[in-house]
């Protein structure tokens, strides 16, 4: 269970204004990423990001170009989960891979406003807003189990490691 | 039941006699294709503790975002990449100025009909055009691809669009694919696999099939399919680098949608700012000044768009407060376009001729757009600050639309400009 305050955002919050493309090829620390997360969309979010804070956007997020620096930006600038209606699946993977939680939540998302706390129970798989539950599809086995190792490296590596007699 | 490609093909490469919408598979891509984003990959990949490429022989890189490199930090990248695929054994490499990966991967014989390829980019879906499912993916994914090969995948339900009537010129697939978009929308397809079909995608040519499928993923779609044919075989003659089987959607294929449209109905189609659903027909714009016109990119940087563009610019002079770039997506098409005389008819009227590769399209490196400029462009994506500053506009358009446009300075519904010696 994880409780934080609320980043709201619309729909189709595509990857240029997440992690802008002129940085993209720039080589960078995580960190560094951090304080262009979501340049374009609000200037105000690299600075205001508290650890444990949740995004929770409309339909489509992360749409655009497969650039990982947009799931690795928002989980690097504290970012405990993403919630939205939908993903796009490139960075819906993504996500994944960076050990960043993703919810899709096809209703409740309009009731969630900016600043609002909310928890996310991944267990039961429910979002609880102002006393009211909604809940969202649990992720399947093989996802679920990239992120609770943390990300695809630490999984691949586990999985490199146990594959060795 | 009857299948569609997308389950025909993953049931097939996960060895499987079929699989269900959902399904998750676990498969071996026959290609993985990674471009200037090799030099972060290979970071990755050394976080596994492995020394070697898995099957180096699967892996296809392209330097083409930023070349050639315009920073010390991009010629870093490069140099790492060069000394990475020399150590790795990874002979199909193709250095700055080849072509653009969307365009070498087709030209080198790579993408196959009934094929899997996947490539840490998102317009990776272009080689469905030649009857591949093909899908971007991210970098630590292709980083785990050259650990293990392997990879899992989700068996996507499937959209079928079906275009019947005929394109009237100069109306292309590009208007076609702007013009469904703008319908279904930027997540109007997504996680799905979108089959084109109907005769008019029959009568396309591979090259402007290829635009369908570039921007497939532009609808959220995670792949776009169209059936191979005789023209897909005769262009993979002598470019195939493997044997292939060519895989169809079965006759009583369920899809979760079908779509229809005429062709003959359509006229030039313009996705204005700032997102690729945002689409018009061309009336509604006609007018807008612009400063920058932009033709090329891996959506439409083919011989056939330089043809089309050229024919409006025959003769003329582009006007003047507009630059205008012309960016062919492959040496093969420059060379093309040489022997043709397009690259002079543009050069005369004023455009400046890059060498193959991204360019502008993704304001990393050439051709970036200041506060307050209006491009239009023939690219695939119109995001806020994508070509440069977050206070510039690009309104996405077909060859001809930008040629007209670049010539008039203002943009210019294309069937309404006498045409130069051309036509
Ligand atoms: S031309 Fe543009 S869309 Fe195509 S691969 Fe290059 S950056 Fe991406």
């Amino acid at each position: 269970m994880i409780e934080g305050k609320v980043w709201k955002y619309g729909d189709d919050v595509n990857t240029d204004v997440i992690f802008a493309g002129k940085y993209t090829y720039k080589p960078m620390t995580p960190a560094e990423m951090a304080e262009h997360a979501l340049e374009d969309l609000d200037p105000t979010f690299a600075k205001g990001v508290k650890p444990g804070d949740i995004l929770v956007a409309g339909a489509n997020f992360g749409c655009g170009s497969s650039r990982e620096q947009a799931a690795t930006c928002i989980k690097a600038s504290g970012v405990a989960a993403v919630i939205a209606v939908t993903f796009s699946r490139i960075f819906f993977r993504n996500a994944i891979n960076e050990g960043l939680p993703v919810v899709e939540l096809a209703d409740g998302t309009t009731m969630i406003a900016k600043d609002d706390t909310i928890k996310i129970d991944f267990e039961k798989g429910v979002v609880i807003h102002n006393g009211k539950e909604y809940r969202f599809p649990a992720l399947p086995k093989e996802v679920l189990a990239i992120l609770n190792d943390g990300g695809l490296i630490p999984h691949v590596k586990k999985a490199l490691a146990n594959a060795k007699p | 039941m009857g299948q569609t490609f997308a389950q025909k093909v993953l049931a097939k490469k996960a060895g499987l006699p079929s699989v269900a919408v959902g399904q998750i598979v676990d498969v071996e891509p026959d290609f993985c294709l990674s471009h200037d984003n090799t030099a972060a990959i290979a970071k990755t990949f050394a976080k596994f503790g492995v020394e070697k490429v898995k099957n180096p022989e699967r892996f296809v890189i392209v330097l083409d975002h930023t070349v050639p490199a315009s920073t010390e930090e991009y010629a870093k990248g490069h140099k790492e990449i060069r000394e990475f695929v020399a150590k790795q054994g990874i002979k199909a490499f193709y250095d700055a100025g080849v072509g653009i990966c969307h365009q070498v991967l087709p030209e080198m014989g790579f993408a196959l009909p009934g094929s899997l390829v996947l490539g840490s980019d998102s317009h990776t879906t272009a080689y469905g055009a030649l009857g591949a499912f093909s899908a971007g993916v991210g970098r630590s994914e292709m980083a785990a691809l050259y650990a293990t090969s392997r990879i899992w995948l989700k068996t996507p339900a499937s959209f079928k669009i079906e275009v019947v009537g005929k394109l009237k010129e100069p109306v292309t697939s590009k208007d076609l694919v702007l013009k469904i978009i703008g319908d279904i929308g930027a997540d109007g397809a997504l996680y799905k696999s979108v089959e084109y079909a109907g005769e008019a995608i029959e009568a396309m040519s591979l090259s402007s099939r290829l635009v369908l499928s570039n921007m497939a993923v532009e609808m959220g779609a995670k792949n776009g399919y169209c059936a191979p044919d005789k023209k897909t075989f005769a262009f993979l003659e002598h470019r195939a680098v493997a044997e292939y089987t060519p895989i169809y959607p079965d006759a009583e294929a369920v899809y979760e949608r079908t779509l229809g449209y005429d062709a003959s109905k359509l006229g030039p189609q313009v996705a204005k700012p700032h997102t690729v659903d945002n689409v018009a027909p061309v009336e509604e714009v006609e007018g807008t000044k612009i400063h920058q016109a932009l033709l090329g990119t891996c959506t439409n940087g083919r011989l056939e768009d330089l043809r089309l563009a050229a024919r409006y610019l025959e003769g003329k002079k582009i006007a003047k407060g507009v630059r205008m770039i012309v960016l062919p997506a492959s040496q093969e098409v420059l060379l093309e376009a040489l022997r043709g005389g397009l690259i002079e008819i543009f050069v005369r009227a004023g455009a400046m001729v890059l060498s193959p590769g991204c360019g502008p399209c993704l304001g990393a490196h050439q051709g970036v757009l200041a506060a307050g400029e209006v491009c239009i462009s023939t690219a695939n994506r119109n995001f806020q600050g994508r070509m440069g500053s977050s206070e510039a506009s690009t309104y996405l358009a077909s060859p001809a639309t930008v040629a007209a446009s670049a010539v008039a300075g203002v943009i210019t519904d294309p069937r309404k400009v006498g045409r130069g010696g051309g036509a």
